[in-house]
């Protein structure tokens, strides 16, 4: 089918879309030069004769920073899992007809929405118990799963968002023509509504992941042995040399692209592919 | 205001609740200090995102492919890192590359870029690759049968774009653009970190000097949802004010 977009001359303005396919080659390309660029520069600064070079140091201590940032990625999950987990019931239970439980799922999600990420992080390493005691079984909370419910509650309130924002930007004919075709309100969410918002949740669900993934990282602040306080710590190690922070924290940097990248460019696919233009 | 003061020094003694940061004259400077560099941090890193945001979206439409290509680059480079990490890579990587300049009023060495303004750049930026995104899909969720309609009624591709286009994109970018300001205004407390005394700084400070965690965290949330609060009710008077009647879902369907 020959879609208006196609059969027109491009217009200044589309041309970003039509390019797609070039554009994500170009940008790979310079994403590549940028990061060495950056690497290199800061690599190059920091080699001076009689110390050991940069690149040694980085690869010797290449296996504890790596291992620190496989804790970034399991903290990010579980997060990610668990906020989604509960952000998506409480989504739906925003758009519900009876009034008071739409206004307390409203009040939670703008709650957990509004507070900031890194005093919620504080608030929960800080104010938890570190171990809970059921029936007098005791489950330890070590720091690290702390950080997972600080990182968890604001996850929770943006899918709740995201799954909110998706319904209602579902058109409002849509809503009336199941009606009046006799749907009911639950048929209507969950055969009309639900299949379209899913193609519209998946983009910004991932991009909220992406984010949650960056925000692992100030876990460090309240000491959890993650990356950045890996590097920190190796850094330290090498003797403080100052001249080794920017490639130590250019080498995090590069472990984060490299991961989070590709979910961006999936990201992008799945936006266009279930871009709905009328 | 005294009174006030004493009776917050007596409430301390009653019930516990320890709140320095009103009675005690020295917390309550440092204490409004870091309120108003939050404030200052938020308006002047929304007002350059903002800037970025505009800048990159429209150099993305030149034909020139490696100005192009170098937003792309930028954009996929401080989307994808940790903006932590951004922040210390500034301000502790490139802060120790940069030359120290002499302070007049003092007669001291200090560095070229203060701790204040890395965090400003590396915030702005980081927000502003955001905005760049959110301005480039508002303008390509623009319906085509918007685009087709109007090149039916005889508008220009000029016309299109400043009278169609763009007013339609203004609008489809504001939830998300709105989203990505409350972000900022909540992330400007990474510049924590790198011992901006903000907010976030001060608190700490406080409740290291007086152990009154509970309530500083208490306060600190209060205080970041309240200005949250007011930065979501002028964009929503804002989405208000821009609103079109059938264009997006019509209220109480």
């Amino acid at each position: 089918m020959l879609r208006f977009r196609d059969a027109f001359t491009p217009l200044p303005f589309l041309g970003a879309s039509a390019t797609a396919v070039r554009s994500w080659r170009q940008t790979q390309r310079t994403a590549l030069v940028v990061l060495t660029a950056v690497f290199v520069t800061s690599a190059a600064m920091a080699a001076n004769g009689g110390q050991p070079s940069i690149f040694s140091i980085l690869i010797k201590w290449s296996p504890l920073l790596l291992w620190g940032f496989l804790f970034n990625l399991l903290i990010s999950i579980l997060s990610m899992g668990a906020g989604t987990l509960v952000g998506v019931p409480l989504g739906m239970l925003q758009t519900s007809p009876v009034r008071p439980v739409a206004a307390v799922a409203r009040f939670i999600t703008q709650f957990f929405r509004n507070a900031p990420w890194l005093v919620m992080l504080f608030i929960c390493v800080m104010l938890l118990p570190f171990e809970i005691r059921v029936f007098g079984l005791r489950i330890p909370f070590p720091d690290w799963v702390k950080a997972v419910i600080g990182f968890a509650l604001p996850a929770m309130a943006n899918v709740a968002e995201i799954v909110r924002g998706a319904m209602i930007s579902v058109p409002s004919g849509q809503w009336e023509s199941a009606e009046s075709l006799g749907f009911t309100r639950t048929q209507c969410v969950m055969k009309i509504i639900l299949p379209q918002c899913i193609k519209r949740m998946l983009p910004p669900w991932m991009n909220l992941y992406s984010l949650i993934t960056m925000a692992t990282v100030n876990a460090s602040v309240v000491g959890v042995n993650e990356m950045l306080t890996l590097t920190a710590q190796v850094h330290a190690a090498e003797g403080s040399r100052p001249e080794l922070l920017a490639p130590l924290y250019a080498y995090s940097l590069v472990c984060f692209f490299i991961y989070a990248y590709p979910i961006g460019k999936w990201t992008e696919y799945l936006e266009r592919k279930y871009q709905v233009k009328d | 205001m005294q009174p006030v003061y004493d009776w917050f020094r007596e409430f301390y003694e009653r019930t516990g609740i320890n709140l320095t940061f009103i009675y005690d004259g020295f917390d309550r400077a440092r204490m409004i200090k870091g309120f108003w560099l939050t404030i200052e941090l938020s308006i002047i890193t929304i007002v350059l995102s903002v800037l970025v945001g505009v800048l990159g979206a429209w150099l993305q439409r030149t034909r020139l492919k490696p100005l192009r290509a170098a937003v792309d680059g930028f954009v996929s480079l401080f989307r994808n890192t940790p903006p932590l990490v951004q922040i210390y890579f500034f301000y502790f990587g490139l802060g120790f590359m940069l030359p120290r300049v002499l302070d007049p009023s003092t007669g001291s060495m200090v560095p070229l870029i203060t701790n204040v303004q890395w965090a400003i750049l590396s915030l702005s930026l980081f927000a502003g690759a955001f905005n760049i995104e959110i301005f480039r899909s508002g303008i390509e969720a623009v319906p085509n049968s918007m685009i087709e309609a109007a090149d039916s009624l005889g508008y220009t591709r000029t016309q299109i774009y400043w009278k169609i286009v763009l007013p339609l994109a203004i609008r489809n970018s504001l939830p998300a653009l709105g989203n990505n300001l409350v972000n900022l205004v909540k992330t400007t407390n990474l510049a924590y970190a790198i011992a901006v005394p903000e907010l976030m700084y001060v608190s700490k400070q406080i409740w290291s000097d007086a152990t009154n965690v509970r309530e500083m965290m208490i306060f600190l949330l209060i205080a970041y949802i309240v200005l949250v609060q007011l930065l979501v009710v002028f964009l929503n008077w804002l989405e208000r004010a821009l609103k079109i009647p059938g264009y997006g879902q019509t209220e109480g369907a």
